[in-house]
């Protein structure tokens, strides 16, 4: 029985039909494009204090205004970029690399690895996941590696099971029947069968995911935790902003701007894969 | 922190009537035509917000500023500091020091009585004194208490304390909040008993209730010993964001609190806040420092100390960090206090002048920055997270140094970890900190040499004999002038060795809503005659059920 | 089904002791002390001061011998003392604080309830419509921003610009004179922006998820059979397909007890709530070893308590799983 779901032929097709999942697309390109050459957007040195100029509104020199120090918002919103994306891929990939593996090994061997994996999951979810961030990263000292390394940590489980679930409906199929009579170990069978056919809910669980890690990074910069200034991060310019909320809207305009467009991007794009690789709920 | 209750002035109707001619005269009413009388009156209620709530009301044994604040309203001490930062007697009425300095002798005021109605004695005096010294107490204050060598009360109204030698700072320390023997002696350990959580004193307010993390309320003791305080209730709430508890003064919920820079310089200046509130700006007494680790290679030399504090842009810092609303620290003192030497060596801001310095010490220039036998000058600073002031000082540090070939990198951690793995270990290049300069000026504990020990407060190691020297001179004697002269040569000699950069003195910002009149800014504040403070009775706005 | 439940409640002690384990641990990894912050750099507490509470709190004690300690009064829902300087018992800072928090939590969730399902039901059954697009774009929006910069923006507009809603707190000053109606009124006005923002979040994924399930459950055989059978498209949806739809959707109201305990964090903080998010948030900062176990500990309980709740939901209408 062929396979329809997932990412195959006309996925792609699909995917592009979808002009809310596209917009989402060039909006995720567009950052991308920000953060690799900072030089094209920003010309001020993001860190560059000018006493003077404090909390300047938005004018020729500064399109996006000073902040409180005088540095340049639109610099610091473009480097900004490259430490919310930096957060958001590398805590995502940690969370997806790890639930992949659980969720494999998990769903593929069954019996006592699955119960006492699951039983570590349910463990692991039963800790309000804000929670256990905020507990270990206080202790740490909140460097953006520790950051990245506890977001990833503490995210895995979404996708663990996910990957069960579907290694577990794959490992029924007759293409791993026949694999294995043609003398396939466990590890070709997983990774070449069963693996590539978890793609399609795994990349929707990371595009969803990149956008809660920029969330969630910059809730910790607001509680004081997350990036240290003057290091910019769309977080920390926000805590900034909120001090001066009253007199300097574009504190807290733009950072905020920048971090909604950013998420909403990724959110509608990994819905949008969602619904191009389940081909069953189109055409209505 | 010293826990003494900043609040009861000097009585006297004559001081009254002064501040009724000072204050404002006539006031508008609010909608009314006529003019309102601005006589003391009774009644009404104040509001102030807190950032942090009350951990305790006994403040021996809890050591935030909250609690103290709190403990000073039901709280006295046998002393007290008055509005121009001098010890008066609070509980005591007068004392006498021996001509050798060791032996103090308090006259406490007769008639004073606990808010339960049981009378104050010398009895509670020693009872605080043993509670103090009692290893079962959890209080961080016992120090102080612990260098007396006898105690007695020879009568309900005396209290005399004897040292092995004088001990300048003794009399302040006498300040400690006297605790009700009668109430607390069958608990030992005064940090569990029910008046932690509902404080019994002899203050001009007794306490009404405590609901955690939201609000303690306060009503005026009618039989207070320098009178019924004019202002009925006190009601202290907890809004632990700044932004939050700034949005609440505007809309009333809140009467009283302190402003950030930002705040009283943008925020505060409009006609329309002008009409309901009064802002004040007083020198505050604390101070911000960049500390070296003196056994550091690279700060070992003096002239290094110095080129740094010569390539500190301290106006930089004040405007940028406060707004303008500071003053240059040139050393521990408090500029205005009798202790303060304003006559050491300045280090005004001048790069080229820190670049001959540092050449001097050996450190040469390559492409912008600065080396020496193969090194370049690389440091790092640490700061504790979550102070914005010290943050933004290290970042506009960071740039000054950077333009004399100097390398900062800066480096937050959180205040526990800080303390515990970086001060106390000693693990650290420089570090932004502050100090509260408490109005008695004996540092021992921060310059003495022997003080270098782990989780000792002299963490930068400081060793000088004059200074130590002088630290024990200052500290043995009560002759102002003698102590004066030592604190004097220990500034010039800080100055001049530079173990901190001292950085600067902020101000205190307080804001009030305007109904409340008898505000008198002073040196030591505004909070010094809180108990005569009122709202006149047409401007009320709380009506206060007894 | 009475099996069915006692299964479950089984498999939440191991749960438990996983939990107190783990958290333990995490606590003990930390580098800094608990003493305090407000003894250190205090130029009147000296050494010898701090080593007498070190010894004070017991922790000089090896590792294995506090936990056990610990575990034995987990069982009893005994935390110790906080580290704070009122040194009281955790749990019972921790029970003046939960039933705000709880009361905002389940107030949102009752928001989501009412507000998330329609919305993903209708867009389900008009797929592709302007609506489906719109509500797909908002429920989006509100899914995206940072809800303390929304908090921030509401709170000066409601609060300050309008004036119609109050900024912080849970009473008003004048509360205790209040009658009961007015108490209510009173209350109610303080956790409308609290409440809104605990659930913004929690909306948009509920209404996605009903969306898809609804559309899942619409393409099945038995709707468009009872489609033939000509019964009228409302039927279809509400009697049938929604009903169906709806299952799932119970488990995730009860999975969503972490997400909203950990938001409470941040709002409890901006809004001035006396609850646990803010007491945790303070317990974190100083180090309060405890009290942070404690929290965590009761955190993982009510979500266990959550996913229970959900199972049973679950169970009571499935019927498959309520014979068995």
């Amino acid at each position: 029985m062929n396979d329809s779901r997932g990412i195959g032929p006309g996925f792609a097709r699909r995917l592009l039909r979808n002009r809310l999942a596209a917009a989402g697309g060039a909006v995720i390109l567009f950052f991308f494009l920000v953060s690799a050459l900072p030089g094209l957007f920003a010309s001020h040195d993001p860190n560059r204090i000018d006493i003077v100029n404090i909390l300047r509104p938005p004018s020729e020199a500064h399109p996006l205004g000073t902040d409180d120090l005088g540095r340049d918002v639109l610099s610091r919103v473009v480097h900004g970029a490259r430490v919310s994306l930096k957060v958001g891929f590398v805590a995502v990939g940690i969370a997806t690399a790890l639930g992949l593996l659980v969720g494999l090994l998990s769903g593929f061997y069954g019996g006592w690895v699955d119960a006492v994996l699951m039983r570590f999951v349910d463990m692991m979810l039963c800790f309000p996941t804000f929670f256990l961030i905020l507990a270990v990263i206080a202790f740490l000292e909140p460097s953006i590696w520790n950051i990245m390394a506890v977001i990833g940590l503490t995210g895995w489980m979404g996708v663990a099971r996910l990957v069960r679930a579907e290694t577990l409906s794959l490992k029924e199929r007759d293409f791993v029947a026949a694999a294995r009579a043609q003398g396939a170990g466990d590890a070709r069978i997983i990774l070449r069968h069963v693996l590539p056919n978890t793609l399609a809910p795994i990349l929707v669980a990371a595009t969803l995911g990149v956008a809660g890690a920029i969330l969630t990074e910059s809730a910790l910069s607001f509680l004081g935790i997350g990036v240290q200034p003057p290091t910019p991060s769309w977080g920390n310019i926000l805590t900034a902003g909120k001090d001066n909320i009253e007199y300097a809207w574009w504190l807290s305009l733009f950072p905020g701007l920048a971090i909604l467009v950013t998420v909403l991007g990724y959110n509608l794009l990994g819905e949008g894969i969602r619904d191009a690789a389940d081909p069953r709920l189109k055409g209505r | 922190m010293n826990p003494l209750p900043r609040r009861a002035a000097v009585p006297s109707i004559a001081l009254l009537l002064l501040l009724a001619a000072c204050s404002s005269g006539k006031t508008e009413g609010p909608g009314k035509g006529t003019p309102v009388p601005d006589v003391p009156a009774y009644g009404d209620a104040i509001v102030e917000g807190s950032i942090g709530d009350v951990s305790g009301f006994l403040a021996a044994v809890t050591t935030d500023a909250s609690s103290h604040e709190a403990a000073g309203y039901v709280f006295n001490g046998l002393v007290r500091y008055d509005k121009d930062l001098k010890l008066e007697g609070e509980l005591a009425e007068s004392w006498e020091i021996s001509p050798d300095g060791k032996r103090i002798t308090f006259h406490l005021r007769k008639g004073v009585m606990w808010h339960d109605g049981a009378p104050f004695t010398s009895e509670d005096v020693m009872f605080t004194y043993r509670r103090m010294i009692d290893p079962r107490t959890p209080t961080a204050y016992g120090e102080d208490f612990r260098q007396v060598k006898h105690a007695t009360a020879p009568d309900p109204n005396t209290f005399v304390v004897e040292y092995a030698r004088p001990f300048a700072p003794a009399l302040a320390s006498w300040g400690m909040h006297v605790l009700p023997k009668h109430l607390l002696e069958k608990y030992p350990d005064i940090s569990k008993s029910p008046l932690n959580k509902k404080p019994v004193g002899t203050g001009p307010y007794r306490f009404v209730e405590w609901k955690t993390g939201e609000k303690v309320v306060f009503d005026a003791s009618p039989d207070y010993f320098e009178g019924k305080p004019y202002i009925a209730r006190v009601i202290t709430r907890v809004i632990p964001d700044q932004a939050t508890m700034f949005l609440e003064l505007k809309s009333g919920g809140v009467d009283i609190m302190t402003l950030t820079p930002p705040q009283y310089v943008r925020q505060t200046e409009t006609a329309e806040f002008r009409k309901s509130f009064n802002k004040y700006k007083f020198t505050a007494s604390g101070y911000t420092y960049l500390g070296f680790r003196l056994s550091h290679p690279f700060f070992k030399d003096r002239r290094v100390r110095q080129a740094i504090a010569h390539a500190t842009d301290k106006k930089a810092l004040i405007d940028g960090v406060l707004l303008g609303l500071g003053q240059e620290a040139t050393g521990p003192y408090k500029p205005g206090t009798w202790a303060f030497n304003p006559n050491v060596r300045k280090y005004p801001h001048d790069p080229s002048l820190s670049k001959a310095l540092l050449a001097e010490a050996g450190w040469k220039e390559k492409d912008g920055a600065l080396v020496k036998d193969g090194q370049p000058f690389e440091f790092t600073v640490l700061t504790n997270a979550g102070n914005e002031a010290r943050a933004k000082t290290a970042a506009i540090l960071q740039q000054n140094l950077a333009e004399v070939g100097v390398r900062m990198k800066i480096r937050t951690v959180e205040w526990a970890a800080f303390i515990n793995e970086f001060i106390d270990k000693r693990k650290f290049d420089a570090v932004i900190l502050g100090w509260n300069i408490t109005p008695d000026p004996d540092q021992f504990d921060i310059w003495h040499s022997s003080k270098t020990g782990p989780k000792e407060l002299n963490h930068v190691g400081f060793a000088n004999p004059e200074v130590d020297r002088l630290l024990d001179q200052g500290r043995s004697t009560f002759d102002l002038e003698k102590r004066k002269r030592a604190y004097f040569r220990i500034q010039e000699i800080l100055a001049e060795e530079q173990p901190y950069v001292f950085l600067y003195v902020p101000e205190a910002l307080p804001v009030v809503h305007n109904r409340f009149h008898g505000i008198v800014p002073a040196p030591a504040g505004i909070t010094h005659n809180f108990t005569k403070w009122y709202v006149p009775a047409a401007l009320q706005k709380h009506r206060v059920q007894p | 089904m009475l099996r069915y439940i006692g299964r479950r409640l089984l498999l939440t002690i191991p749960l438990l002791v996983g939990i107190s384990l783990v958290s333990f641990l995490m606590m003990h990894m930390a580098p800094g002390g608990p003493i305090g912050a407000g003894t250190d750099l205090n130029p009147r507490a000296t050494a010898e001061s701090r080593a007498r509470l070190k010894a004070y709190y017991g922790l000089d004690q090896p590792l294995h011998v506090q936990y056990g300690r610990w575990l034995g009064r987990m069982a009893t829902l005994d935390f110790g003392d906080s580290f704070s300087p009122d040194g009281r018992p955790v749990a019972e800072k921790i029970k003046e604080r939960i039933p705000i928090t709880l009361t905002i939590n389940v107030l949102s969730m009752g928001l989501i309830f009412l507000v998330a399902i329609p919305v993903g039901v209708v867009s389900a059954v008009r797929k592709g419509s302007l609506f489906d697009r719109i509500s797909t774009v908002a429920v989006f929006t509100g899914f995206a921003i940072p809800t303390f910069w929304l908090a921030l923006l509401m709170m000066i507009l409601f609060g300050v610009e309008l004036g119609w809603l109050p900024i912080s707190g849970i009473s008003s000053l004048d509360y205790e004179s209040l009658g009961t109606l007015g108490k209510i009124a009173d209350r109610g006005r303080h956790l409308v922006l609290p409440v809104l923002l605990a659930g913004f979040g929690g909306l948009a994924g509920m209404s996605r998820y009903m969306r898809s399930n609804m559309l899942e459950v619409i393409r099945q055989d038995y709707v468009a059979t009872a489609r033939a059978k000509g019964l009228p498209e409302r039927t279809v949806v509400f009697r049938h397909a929604m009903r169906n739809a709806l299952l799932p959707v119970i488990t995730i109201l009860g999975l969503s007890v972490p997400d909203l305990l950990g938001g409470s964090v941040i709002f409890e903080t901006i809004f001035a709530i006396p609850g646990m998010g803010q007491l945790f948030y303070q317990g974190v900062m100083s180090r309060d070893y405890p009290l942070i176990m404690g929290i965590l500990t009761i955190g993982a309980f009510l979500t266990l308590l959550g996913n229970l709740l959900a199972d049973v939901g679950y169970a009571l209408a499935d019927p498959r799983i309520r014979q068995g």
